[in-house]
């Protein structure tokens, strides 16, 4: 057997991690570019609406009275505002404990060819003195935020928003 | 008054653990005995002062002494015994008093047991143990003291989230904290070795108990938090790739590579410097995923901690460690002994491999945990990356970890025969791709991540039992002989066993449900039937119930598998009073085929009930493949070379003749 000498051994070791790294560095890329989804709020979309089918996250407040149950009573419609601007969201399902009217909501989901917006999730957060960030935000943004909204205080936000949380544990 | 003695008893802590991280330590470097033997029983007082402090928070929770702060916010008069104990780690102040208790008692166990420590190590390790510890108790003093008192004292109290009462859960935390205090040895360990400037085989078999202790807790408080998610949330997933699962998940990957390449420093003295940063990474991960989880950066179940000052202690304690350790080890690892050879062929070079998947693996989810956050702070708008993201990035990578885990072991050190390992591994292969086109065959068109999964599974659980039939030459000697090998094989190669066979498992449990799941979302009229995947569900109606602090509706379905009765099922929707937060109880039923799962939600109309009903085939082999992975390491725990004291009485000549 030719013995190994440590040169080798270290060439060889370099190769490889260099080989996994570009295989690696090469799907994280491929996957920022297709895999990550966006946080829209009411008034983005109605700015500049998502190409249909383009899956997207959506944060507002659920708005108050809009919830409707439709035809077989597991399609719910509800809207989505930011106090500015609305969208109309339909979910097949089961809501979440906490999904309130009046309350932070995030839906998951894309708008289909005849224009409607349909959620294949709906996040809301399991603390009710919570609001997700990116609804925050977007109501700041939207110039209607107060604190102390639904008089509950609503706990220190974080300096900046963080990435979305939905029920996920 | 029990308050304040928990409160004086981790100051004094807090002033012991600095002596502990400051005597030892100089007194190696000066060689002062007395000293360096102060270690010890600083380590011990302290397991006594924090474990003072835990009592007392215990007790001010069974007490319901609403007049501390954090036992006004997560506990209630009603709330069941084991909930009111469940709940002193159950908030932000007191989990990290866990966390400090089980520092003291690792530190403790350290000093005791580890008579045959070479005394300057033990000192320089346990000095960096008391560093950790002040830290953290510091971090608790400072800004979220356990035991803050209310002035008036309330009547009652808030109650713990009623998601968080429920036994998988009492026992998460715990788990997790020993996991993570775990690699905080390792790293303590690693730190004084590259102090020391020695690292050798006796070294590796002194901090592979820890790690395995370590990897064993995670593995299993990871798959307890998962277990709790399905079974809790009643959205039928188990993973939702979410950053505090990803905080967990790191330091899992970081330290399932640390535990196999700490092999090749025991068995071949090689990979050292690597052992040394991986010691590093494992414990870095810990300190990451306690600051995204404490810092409220993301926001959760998890996410306690909303103040940002908390956040900035653990962004600095975090600095300092990683700081320190990656600069002591810039300087110092170039002074290690190089180790031995090896071809690139060989059980060493397939841990290499190993090694590196796993690290570029942890590097992915470390990404994708980080990305939104960075993209946010330099205002690129708000991402979320989900499970989209990790399919294609962490799952390509696992494939060839898993092909290699099946042959790895096959390959001798030093120089592997990779045509005869593959010969061996023949049959395994060729029963794998049967089990492919099988389950392709039986899925008629459905993605091909089923069949690759499945195959995956086979492959490694067949691959995994050659291996030991190899060891005991099954079929080629008198069984009498079989048997004899197989008694005396050290428990280490059965943990590896069963914890490979248990990711098999794992793995085919998680392509089953994640494959082939399927769902129906109705609302139901009480008498109302539902068929999906051969089950029938009769919904018979909802019952009003009452639990110690909730009240409940209580569905009733009757099931059926082709006309005979199978099971009936009983989804709860409680409402916390205090809380005035519903949460859903889903009803489940395993079986090694899987689980059927019901959900009951809102009133649809005057008599239905949004239902929703889950299929979830093969479910429960995930759950017994993690069971499997823990047992594993308990097994290789209870290694007699492991044993805590054995090493130095075991003959050097190993630690040298390699």
């Amino acid at each position: 057997m030719k013995r190994m000498k440590r040169k080798t051994l270290r060439l060889y070791l370099l190769a490889a991690s260099l080989c996994l790294l570009g295989v690696a560095v090469g799907l994280v890329l491929y996957a920022f570019q297709s895999r990550i989804v966006f946080f829209f709020s009411p008034s983005q979309i109605a700015a500049d609406r998502p190409d249909v089918g383009r899956v997207i996250r959506l944060g507002g407040l659920v708005e108050a009275g809009s919830v409707t149950k439709s035809g077989d009573g597991s399609t719910v419609v509800f809207k989505v505002t930011d106090l500015k601007n609305t969208v109309a969201v339909r979910y097949r399902g089961v809501l979440p404990d906490l999904f309130r009217e009046g309350q932070g909501v995030v839906v998951e989901g894309a708008y289909d060819a005849d224009g409607g917006f349909t959620a294949s999730e709906v996040l809301a957060k399991h603390d009710e003195k919570y609001m997700p960030p990116e609804v925050a935000k977007a109501l700041k943004e939207s110039g209607r935020w107060q604190e102390g909204e639904n008089g509950q205080p609503i706990a220190g936000q974080p300096a900046s928003p963080g990435p979305a949380a939905g029920t996920n544990p | 008054m029990i308050a304040e003695i928990g409160h004086y008893a981790l100051v004094l802590a807090l002033a012991l653990a600095l002596a502990q991280s400051v005597l030892p330590m100089v007194g190696a470097a000066r060689g002062i005995r007395p000293w360096m033997a102060f270690a010890r029983p600083a380590a011990v007082a302290q397991l006594g002062f924090v474990g003072l402090a835990f009592l007392a928070l215990v007790t001010c929770f069974l007490r319901s002494d609403f007049s501390v702060a954090t036992v006004y916010h997560y506990s209630h008069t009603q709330q069941p015994t084991i909930y009111k104990i469940a709940a002193a780690w159950g908030n932000h102040e007191g989990s990290l008093l866990l966390w400090v208790l089980i520092l003291a008692i690792f530190g403790a166990l350290v000093a005791l047991l580890g008579e045959n420590l070479p005394p300057r190590l033990k000192a320089r390790a346990l000095s960096v143990q008391g560093m950790i510890g002040f830290a953290f108790i510091a971090f608790m003093l400072f800004t979220s003291n356990p035991f803050a008192r209310l002035s008036p004292a309330p009547f009652e109290g808030e109650e713990l989230n009623p998601l968080l009462q429920d036994p998988g859960l009492a026992m998460h935390p715990p788990m997790l904290y020993l996991g993570y205090v775990g690699f905080s040895m390792t790293f303590s360990f690693a730190v004084a070795a590259l102090i020391e400037g020695r690292v050798d085989a006796a070294w590796a078999r002194w901090v592979r108990p820890w790690t395995l202790l370590a990897w064993t807790t995670l593995t299993a408080g990871i798959v307890l938090g998962a277990h709790w998610a399905y079974y809790e949330l009643g959205w039928g997933g188990w993973w939702f790739w979410d950053p505090v699962e990803n905080a967990s998940f790191m330091p899992w990957l970081a330290g399932t590579a640390l535990l196999h390449c700490e092999t090749v420093v025991e068995k071949r003295d090689a990979l050292k410097v690597w052992t040394i940063l991986l010691s590093i990474v494992a414990f870095g991960f810990s300190l990451l995923g306690t600051f995204l989880v404490r810092s409220g950066v993301i926001t959760s179940v998890h996410a306690f901690a909303q103040d940002p000052a908390r956040g900035l202690f653990i962004l600095f304690i975090l600095g300092i460690a990683l700081g320190g350790s990656f600069a002591l080890f810039a300087w110092r690892a170039p002074t290690l002994q190089p180790g031995g050879l090896f071809a690139p062929i060989s059980r060493e070079g397939a841990l290499v491999l190993n090694n590196l998947l796993l690290g570029v693996a942890a590097g992915t989810v470390l990404l994708g945990t980080l990305y939104p956050l960075a993209l946010s702070v330099i205002g690129g708008g708000a991402v979320s990356v989900g499970a989209p993201y990790y399919a294609a990035t962490f799952v390509p990578l696992m494939v060839p970890m898993v092909l290699l885990m099946a042959i790895g072991p096959l390959l001798g050190w030093k120089r592997g025969d990779l045509p005869g390992a593959l010969q061996r591994l023949a049959a395994a292969g060729v029963l794998a791709c049967f089990a492919a086109g099988y389950t392709f065959h039986l899925e008629t068109g459905g993605s091909w991540l089923a069949p690759l999964g499945i195959a995956l599974g086979v492959w490694l659980a067949l691959g995994t039992l050659v291996e030991w039939v190899e060891r005991v030459k099954l079929f080629r000697v008198r069984p009498r002989e079989n048997w004899n090998r197989a008694r005396h094989l050290p428990r280490a190669a059965y943990g590896m066993t069963l914890a490979h066979l248990g990711l098999a498992i794992a793995i085919i449990g998680m392509t089953g449900s994640s494959s082939w799941k399927t769902e129906s979302v109705k609302a139901m009229q009480i008498g109302e039937s539902v068929t999906l995947d051969g089950y029938t569900y009769r919904f018979d109606g909802v019952m009003p119930t009452r639990g110690p602090n909730y009240l409940a509706e209580r569905a009733t379905f009757t099931v059926t598998k082709d006309g005979r009765p199978y099971t009936v099922l009983y989804p709860e929707r409680r409402q916390y009073e205090v809380q005035a937060a519903p949460t859903t109880e889903s009803a489940i039923q395993s079986s090694l085929a899987g689980d059927i799962y019901a959900v009951i939600g809102d009133h649809a109309g005057p008599q239905s009930w949004t239902v929703r009903i889950y299929h979830q085939p093969l479910v429960p082999w995930i759950w017994a493949g993690g069971f499997l992975m823990a047992l594993g390491g308990v097994t290789s725990l209870s290694d007699r070379r492991y044993r805590i004291g054995v090493p130095n009485r075991l003959p050097v000549v190993q630690a040298t003749g390699a």
